[in-house]
């Protein structure tokens, strides 16, 4: 039966391989393939990976190709699979665990394993490792499932291949399964990578095996597997070692609710999703491999020094502290202009019932909400009582389109949904998981129609009765919210309860808002937190959630409500206030000249758009905060200083606000950033965060925490930038987009304010081609009458390829024309330098006239 | 140091030999045509052994230049010329004990046709080099890199689009096509191309001389390392000649088979002409042909003097002068 060993597959180094005898429990003597990346001496310890079914250790290449520094790897054929024998029978689940311990024991593994394991390889590989607690260092698993889930039949695909009559078929009578296993990679996997995985399997004596890994899958109660499969699933509760989750999450075979319950019987276990990857996450997303070295060297390193706690931990406010605060006033708390007032004490009793009508209905603390609402007082209402109920608000705002809402929405597992009913039908339509909480008030059929197991009157109503629950742990999670998603999926952003008093308490103190202070809020978010910084608000009479409706006479109104002195907006509604300022009338104007402070946020806000607002708000200093979902604040600028900073390389973005320290990571001639931090004065690099409201950490996406937080204590905001002699940060645009020339790294936003300010150049965007260390800078300009017709993207003419030069600062290889410049779809203002790039290079390769061959 | 410059009577060859004597350099040459140089000159063919063991008699290092540069003509002529050349100077080095050789090569060497965006110094692959002079020159270098021994050094210098002012090969043709309204944009003219200013290209080759030895064995592709849009330096080339630029846009792909055609036609009829068009050509004027300096600027220890910008207004003043002249 002995096939021959694996040569010449893209990926796969032969020296690896290896064939190894060993007997079986019935003294059978079978011939193993194993890829090793040899021998133990000296080593720190073995990776033992086990693939499932049908593919085999090839699987594995990548991590066989970069092991974390010291270790062996290890990653068998199963018997009957890939090169290893063939068997003449089934072998069940007991035996295949048993076989794994018989070649560990014949390989003479004795030092630390760490499993790593994808499919059906997972229950083997944790067989194995509650029979070797003594070496087990670590488990990974990656799309595998130790048990069904309550409720669930099992996978849809697995149990149609179950069916006799189509398993026969199409297991081992034809190769439909094993060309399937590799055919739902989008994009699609090589073929030459596609034929690697089927090598083995290329004839029904050769594919028996595979049908037979089938039939073991003990679906049903009597199963000959189905006792050792439910042992090994309750035994994985008592593993104590450290678990790492790896999770492609387009998997149509092992779908979320297998993720789920892997995550309640390892709870401790740390968890990446690796979005748009399916079944195959080891070949869906190969980076996998980079983030189990890490893990691994992580885990030999011991735990990390635990980032310098805080001499003395500050009293930790909580979120609702300062509604609480002010239970007994019966002065407005919020006004929506046109609409409701709700007064400090209404609210804050509100909020108490509410939040005790959500415990009374199973709403868990360390659990997490969806709300799927509009800006609105029940949506106030509701995140301060899920905060006091001890869980977690999830907010993805309809910025990131329905796919991108859907995505994160998922990601993040919300245990309940709350929405009002466009919400609930969204919820329906993304298929998210938890039970349905309604807003506003449901006939019985709409709230049949819908799942809605309750509505927000009924809880209110309900926890008049009911007791507030007790106040939960500081760290308990607070907020999951989303980044942009400009450059990729959205990523989840987690906040503890601590972090969002630190932020709402940073804020106070930065803007010096007191009790006295009130504020109109025509920025969506803002007009949530109102409450929690313990100041009156009021909304104005337009959809903030549009904030290109906002007109100066709308803000004056809202202004006038409530004596606001401070304004929230961004940027996007304070272009049309300045436009429509006309239209004020001399009571509208008194009420807004009462207003101290400006603060715009959201999207860069150029200094020019708050120059243009003297004359609307004659009486406020107006004030831009720098910050990301990550952090925010993490500095602010005033309208004065920026005209007192100047012009430099970059924006100018102010000071670091109390409490928050800021530092740069140099970036290397190749544009990384990994030169050690430093607050010295002139020195680019990545701009680093701490401070105590940063995020707790990314949701589900451990690498990304794991790069993002490398230096422990500190958040790397992806941003790169330098500190000036007198403290002020100037950003030079995203670490991403950095152009590293032969004659150093070029950040793009100076040369871009520099183009800018060129008459007919409305935008500019620079960006490198090139191997990286040798890019040459490429500007693309639009201009401020754009030709309607012509090519989208095209050489400048030379008068104003000369004036970009003159003005850029840099040397530039070309001069660009574009109708527009590609941007994010929430801010409509993050320009997506990398695909401008991408575009810049395919023009600037020229036109190939043919593919290689030779002239003559 | 005393150096033998072979193929001086070209605009490069000229330049570095003039560098070399700036520098108080004993300089000998070798052309075919007196070449009107202040130094000692060997007139003769490059691929006559006897006259080129006799030039190298007694030189420290050999700087080697001659080549036939064209886009047409007999495979047997640039065989002749560069790789039989080449060969007798090798032969000529180690017969006369000469330690270093810097052979001028061409970027050609290694090009399959690809655009070259910040490529390095691949290997020349004579099988893939498009047409006679790109071939050659990667045979000639292939050869010359494997002479490179404890003996004699080696070190190959791949200049690539030389141009300056009283240059004949590049920026008076494409002057006269500019001047007679004939000059195309191949493609969309925005291929980025990297040039080198001569000044800048003889700094090199004399900065090739001293760093050959600790450097050796290898090929450093030369350049400005200011790359840019091919339609934009057709455009400031003739206009330094007050000509105007390019005028009309050829289809890239009907450029080449053009090119195909004329070269069909051209070697049927054995003309000896320039031909308007070749598919070398076609392609050198419609893909990107620009290069990482970084190993060449660190092995030389050199940088380029002239930018872009001076160099046309180099070209503009000799052009001006010329003018006054006429």
């Amino acid at each position: 039966m002995r096939a021959g060993a694996p040569t010449d597959l893209p990926g796969l180094d032969p020296t690896w391989s290896r064939r190894v005898r060993v007997k079986d429990a019935d003294g059978r003597e079978h011939g193993w393939h194993v890829l090793d990346t040899g021998p133990e001496d000296g080593a720190a310890g073995t990776l033992l990976c086990v693939h499932g079914n049908p593919t085999w250790s090839y699987l594995w290449r990548r991590l066989l190709a970069a092991p974390p520094p010291g270790w062996r790897v290890v990653a068998p054929d199963q018997l009957g699979m890939g090169w290893s024998d063939r068997l003449d029978a089934p072998r069940t689940l007991a035996q295949r665990v048993a076989d794994l311990g018989d070649l560990t024991a014949a390989l003479d593994i004795r030092g630390p394993v760490v499993t790593v394991a994808h499919d059906w390889g997972g229950i083997i590989s944790l067989g194995w490792g509650l029979e070797h607690r003594d070496q087990l260092r670590g488990v990974v698993l990656t799309n595998t499932a130790v048990a069904m889930p309550e409720g669930d039949l099992g996978p849809a695909l697995i149990r149609l291949a179950h069916a006799p009559g189509i398993r026969a078929t199409a297991t081992v009578g034809t190769p439909v399964f094993v060309r399937a296993a590799t055919a739902l990679s989008r994009p699609a996997l090589p073929p030459e990578v596609r034929r690697a995985f089927a090598a083995p399997y290329r004839s029904p004596g050769r594919r028996r095996s595979v049908g037979d890994f089938v039939a073991d899958i003990p679906f049903r109660e009597g199963h000959p597997s189905r006792a050792v499969q439910e042992a090994i699933a309750e035994g994985v509760r008592t593993l104590d070692v450290p678990a790492l989750l790896l999770w492609g999450p387009r998997d149509p075979v092992f779908g979320e609710r297998y993720l789920t319950d892997l995550r309640d019987r390892l709870p401790r276990a740390q968890v990446h999703r690796y979005e748009g990857a399916s079944h195959l996450l080891p070949e869906d997303a190969p980076q996998y491999a980079a983030a189990v070295a890490r893990w691994v060297e992580d885990l030999s390193a011991g735990p990390a020094a635990p980032a310098a706690p805080s001499p003395d931990p500050a009293p930790v406010a909580r979120p609702w502290a300062a509604l609480a605060g002010r239970a007994g006033d019966v002065s407005p708390a919020v006004v929506t202009v046109g609409g409701t007032a709700v007064t400090w004490a209404q609210l804050a009793r509100r909020v108490e019932h509410l939040a005790a009508g959500l415990a009374a209905a199973g709403v868990r603390p360390g659990q997490r909400v969806a709300l799927l609402l509009e800006p609105s007082p029940d949506l106030t209402a509701a995140v301060y009582a899920v905060w006091r109920a001890g869980a977690a608000v999830v907010v993805a705002d309809k910025g990131l389109g329905f796919a991108g809402m859907r995505r994160a929405l998922r990601g993040a597992a919300a245990d309940h949904v709350l929405g009002a009913v466009p919400g609930l039908l969204a919820a329906r339509a993304m298929g998210l998981p938890g039970t349905r909480i309604a807003a506003g008030p449901l006939t019985p059929a709409r709230r049949r129609a819908l799942g809605a197991a309750h509505d927000l009157a009924e809880l209110e109503e309900r926890g008049r009765s009911a007791p507030v629950p007790p106040e939960c742990p500081p760290d308990t999670d607070a907020a999951v919210v989303f980044t942009s998603g400009a450059t990729g999926p959205a990523k989840g952003v987690v906040y503890t309860q601590r972090q969002v008093g630190a932020q709402l308490d940073l804020v106070r103190r930065t803007y010096r808002l007191s009790p006295d202070d009130a504020l109109v809020a025509a920025f969506a978010p803002f007009s949530i937190l109102g409450p929690g910084l313990g100041i009156a608000s009021a909304v104005p009479d337009v959809d903030v959630t549009a904030p290109g409706t906002l007109t100066a006479a709308k803000l004056a109104d809202a202004a006038a409500a409530v004596d606001a002195t401070v304004v929230f907006a961004a940027p996007a509604a304070l272009r049309r206030v300045a436009a429509t300022a006309a239209e004020l009338t001399a009571g509208q104007r008194a009420a807004l000249a009462r207003v101290r402070l400006l603060m715009s946020a959201g999207a860069p806000v150029p200094a020019a758009l708050l120059r243009s607002l003297r004359d609307v708000l004659p009486a406020a200093e107006a004030h831009t905060p720098y910050g990301m979902t990550e952090a925010l604040p993490v500095t602010d600028v005033s309208l004065e200083e920026i005209d007192l900073a100047g012009d430099g390389e970059g924006v100018c973005v102010g000071r670091p606000v109390d409490g928050v320290e800021v530092r740069v990571s140099p970036l290397s001639a190749t544009g990384a950033a990994d030169g050690p931090l430093t607050g010295a004065a002139g020195v680019t690099g990545e701009v680093c965060v701490r401070a105590p409201h940063v995020k707790d950490r990314y949701d589900a996406l451990w690498a990304t925490e794991r790069a993002a937080s490398r230096d422990p204590g500190w958040h790397r905001t992806g941003d790169v930038g330098h500190l000036d002699d007198e403290g002020r940060l100037w950003i030079g645009g995203r670490l991403a987009h950095v152009v590293p020339t032969a004659e150093g790294v070029v950040t793009p936003v100076g040369v871009e304010q520099r183009v800018e300010r060129l008459p007919g150049v409305s935008a500019a965007a620079a960006v490198g081609v090139g191997p990286a260390g040798a890019q040459v800078v490429v500007v693309v300009v639009v201009r401020a009458e754009p030709a309607r017709r012509g090519r989208r993207l095209a050489v400048a003419g030379d008068d104003l390829a000369a004036a970009v030069r003159a003005a850029a600062g840099v040397d530039v290889a070309a001069v660009l024309v574009a109708r527009s410049l590609p941007v994010d779809i929430r801010h409509q203002s993050k320009v997506d330098r990398t695909a401008l790039g991408r575009r810049a290079a395919r023009l600037l390769a020229g036109s190939p006239v043919r593919r290689r061959g030779r002239t003559r | 140091m005393r150096v033998l410059v072979t193929g001086a009577s070209g605009m490069l060859g000229r330049a570095t030999a003039e560098a070399l004597l700036a520098r108080g350099d004993d300089v000998t040459v070798l052309q075919r045509r007196p070449a009107g140089l202040p130094c000692a000159e060997v007139l003769g063919d490059v691929a006559d052994a006897a006259v080129v063991t006799r030039a190298a008699r007694g030189r420290d290092a050999v700087v080697h230049l001659a080549a036939k540069v064209d886009v047409t003509g007999r495979w047997a002529e640039y065989e002749r010329a560069n790789v039989g050349g080449t060969r007798t100077v090798v032969a000529a080095c180690a017969a006369e004990g000469v330690g270093r050789l810097v052979h001028v090569s061409s970027p050609s060497v290694a090009h399959a046709g690809d655009p070259l965006t910040g490529a390095g110094a691949d290997p020349a692959d004579p099988a893939a080099a498009r047409g006679s002079y790109a071939r050659s020159k990667a045979q000639a270098e292939v050869l010359a890199l494997a002479a490179d021994s404890p003996g004699l050094a080696v070190l190959a210098v791949r200049p690539h689009l030389v141009w300056g002012p009283g240059d004949e090969q590049l920026v008076a043709r494409i002057v006269a096509r500019g001047r007679a309204g004939r000059l195309p944009l191949v493609g969309s003219g925005a291929a980025l191309v990297d040039t080198t200013y001569v000044d800048n290209a003889a700094a090199a080759l004399v900065a090739a001389v001293d760093a050959c030895g600790p450097v050796h064995g290898e090929a450093l592709v030369v350049s400005n390392g200011e790359p840019r849009p091919i339609g934009e330096l057709l455009g400031r080339l003739c206009g330094a000649a007050g000509a105007p630029g390019p005028r009309r846009r050829v289809p890239a792909r009907a450029a080449w088979l053009a090119g195909a055609v004329v070269e069909g036609v051209w070697a049927a009829t054995d003309r000896r002409a320039t031909p308007p068009l070749t598919r070398f050509l076609a392609e050198q004027l419609s893909t990107a042909h620009w290069f990482d300096q970084r190993r060449t600027r660190a092995a030389l220890g050199w940088r380029p003097a002239v930018p872009l910008e001076e160099g046309f207004a180099r070209l503009a003043a000799w052009y001006a002068a010329a003018d006054r002249q006429a």
